[in-house]
């Protein structure tokens, strides 16, 4: 079998708050191999955030190893992680985090600024493409506050593809969306893992995990349970949705 | 990290933010602008300070009348008769150093043409007067040994007299004109000189024989003051020293007694003048170095207000791959770019307006490439001295926690 994109091995996270201290996460094992999308699922103070910062190179483990691509991530500096996040993971955030007063296109292109081997031409065309591939080939120079909550999460997801990583680490990607737009955020995610992207959707909520292949379930730091899912087509229960009556 | 992508990075971070970026500049435009002005205006006050004592004559040496003491009190110079046209020619025909000295008498008057009349000064000397005061003839002659002894009621008139005096085009040589009631012949005019160094008007000036001012307008036997002139600037300090000789020699003061007269050049006034203008030069900077250091602390303030503004934007810019050292680049580019287009344009409008200073103050326009290298690489030193804390604060941010900031 392939080697696995993320692979973490009996992952601990302490944290110390005065004198006390909490165990975040208690030994955390799982692996996640290209191709999958896997969602991440738990109720507030499950470890959920440590884990996922913890995932996008963030943060790092107290004890236990954590691989991306194949490299050892746990005793890496500071400028090391950011190199990794850089090129291996693109984030995409609950409240987009877009950079105000700034073109769409020029947020998409903010990674690969921080990447000195992509010359301004390359990060113009690949920027313009993955605006594409997200649907927003006419919006290029729409500030953020020119767009809906949707388009502005679809840019978001556009600027976490366009240095082509190795995995996508969203983070309550839909929270902050109506069901239909949700909808059309999950569909959006599951045309780009059809692509062969790897995906990890962290999410309380659990309709949302129906669209993605797996869910991984965390309590109190533990995973209790870690189950293939039976995968709804967001294109189809957007379809099938009742049509607004305000709208 | 690439040095161009870095100056994009800031440069657009700092447009997103246009009027604030020009506020923020607008300190340090001040600032400069002060000092590049302040500096032109210390400079092209000396010059001008130098441009008019070199036009009174820079080897001048003057010889006055040394103020009196009665009982401890000062009574001034008025009624000290210590000195004689004997010490001139005694000067001029002994001094080794000295290439011409004059007698010389102040009076004032009315001076009266037809319907015109002036209120002017009238100054008597010998025929080398004009040569010492760097006067130059404009048109018409000089006065001549001759009319000296026949105590000739003749004058050569500076330019401001000559315009009170006469209309348009009228020549006034050969004219007759009442100086204190007197008529006299007018036979040369000056050419004009402009205003002293203490804004004295020195076209205001009517040259006559001294033997003519000296006993028919005052009726006195001594001298209000000796004018010479040292052969070249550098024996000036001998030609002092000659005189001081030569007269207490003529006065018969002792050793250690005290000098009837007071030797002055120059040299010395130039000295004088320049440390008083030195000084105010000084005091001008400091303050607008003051307004520098309060702009260069305008640009800190706005910074760190941006930092903890933008905190939100620097985790994301630390979770898509940036390098606390990038952030801390970043911010420090956006300081030094504000403080170098704000000194900038700072050196460009002090330029302004040292000029139009200039043409307003008739001052020679200087630029002093010494100032405009200083205040540029105060700028940028500005630029990182006061980006550099709030940059470091930014750099020093926990991604987790930036992202997570409300």
């Amino acid at each position: 079998m392939e080697n696995p994109i993320i692979k973490i091995d009996n992952i601990r996270r302490v944290f110390k708050v005065g004198d006390m201290e909490v165990h975040a996460l208690k030994g955390v094992s799982f692996e996640i191999h290209r191709g999958e999308f896997v969602s991440i699922m738990g109720s507030s103070g499950s470890g959920k955030s440590t884990l996922l910062n913890i995932l996008g190179c963030l943060d790092r483990p107290t004890a236990g190893e954590y691989y991306i691509d194949g490299l050892p991530v746990s005793r890496r500096s500071k400028d090391e992680l950011a190199g990794i996040r850089n090129r291996k993971i693109g984030f995409v955030f609950q409240s987009y985090n877009l950079l105000p007063r700034t073109s769409a296109l020029e947020n998409v292109e903010l990674p690969l600024l921080y990447n000195p081997a992509v010359s301004a031409r390359e990060r113009h065309e690949r920027a313009k493409y993955a605006l594409e591939m997200v649907g927003l080939a006419d919006r290029m120079d729409h500030t953020p506050n020119q767009l809906s909550g949707g388009q502005q999460q679809r840019v978001a997801i556009a600027r976490a593809i366009v240095n082509d990583p190795v995995m996508i680490l969203a983070d309550e990607a839909t929270g902050n969306l109506d069901t239909r737009t949700s909808f059309e955020i999950m569909s959006l995610f599951q045309e780009l893992n059809a692509k062969g992207k790897t995906i990890a959707f962290v999410t309380h909520e659990s309709d949302i995990a129906t669209f993605t292949s797996r869910t991984i379930m965390l309590r109190d730091g533990h995973v209790i349970s870690d189950n293939a899912v039976n995968t709804q087509s967001a294109q189809k229960a957007l379809e099938e949705l009742p049509e607004d009556r305000d709208e | 990290m690439n040095i161009w992508n870095l100056f994009r990075i800031a440069y657009k971070a700092l447009m997103r933010n246009k009027m604030r970026a020009m506020l923020t500049m607008l300190g340090i435009v001040i600032g400069i602008a002060s000092v590049i002005t302040m500096v032109g205006v210390g400079e092209s006050s000396q010059a001008s300070i130098n441009n008019q004592v070199s036009s009174m004559g820079t080897n001048l040496i003057m010889v006055m009348r040394a103020r009196m003491r009665e009982r401890g009190v000062s009574t001034g110079r008025d009624n000290v008769q210590s000195l004689k046209v004997s010490d001139v020619e005694l000067i001029a025909n002994n001094a080794e150093h000295i290439s011409a000295a004059s007698p010389v008498f102040n009076a004032s008057g009315q001076i009266i043409n037809g319907n015109y009349n002036w209120s002017g000064s009238i100054m008597g000397g010998n025929t080398e007067l004009m040569g010492i005061r760097k006067f130059e003839l404009a048109t018409g002659s000089n006065f001549t040994d001759e009319d000296i002894k026949k105590y000739a009621k003749v004058a050569v008139i500076g330019q401001t007299i000559v315009e009170e005096l006469f209309d348009e085009g009228v020549d006034p040589i050969g004219r007759t004109i009442r100086v204190r009631n007197m008529p006299v012949k007018v036979v040369g005019t000056l050419k004009p000189k402009g205003e002293n160094q203490m804004g004295e008007d020195q076209d205001d000036v009517l040259l006559m024989p001294y033997t003519t001012v000296q006993k028919r307008m005052l009726g006195i036997d001594y001298v209000h003051m000796i004018m010479a002139s040292a052969s070249s600037e550098d024996v000036a300090d001998k030609a002092v020293e000659e005189i001081e000789t030569l007269l207490r020699g003529a006065h018969k003061i002792k050793d250690g007694g005290v000098d009837d007269f007071e030797v002055r050049t120059q040299a010395e006034m130039l000295e004088m003048m320049t440390s008083i203008s030195g000084l105010m030069t000084t005091l001008l900077t400091a303050i607008a170095a003051i307004s520098l250091i309060v702009g260069g602390i305008g640009i800190m303030n706005i910074m760190y207000v941006t930092v903890t503004e933008r905190t939100k934007e620097i985790g994301l810019r630390m979770s898509i791959g940036a390098h606390n050292r990038s952030i801390l680049m970043q911010f420090l580019c956006e300081s030094v770019i504000l403080s170098i287009i704000g000194g900038i344009i700072g050196i460009l409008l002090g330029i302004l307006i040292s000029y139009m200073l200039s043409l307003v103050q008739g001052w020679p326009f200087l630029v002093s490439s010494t100032a405009i290298i200083l205040s540029f690489v105060v700028c940028a030193a500005t630029g990182i001295f006061f980006g550099w804390y709030p940059a470091k604060k930014a750099a020093s941010l926990d991604p987790i926690n930036a992202l997570r900031y409300e």
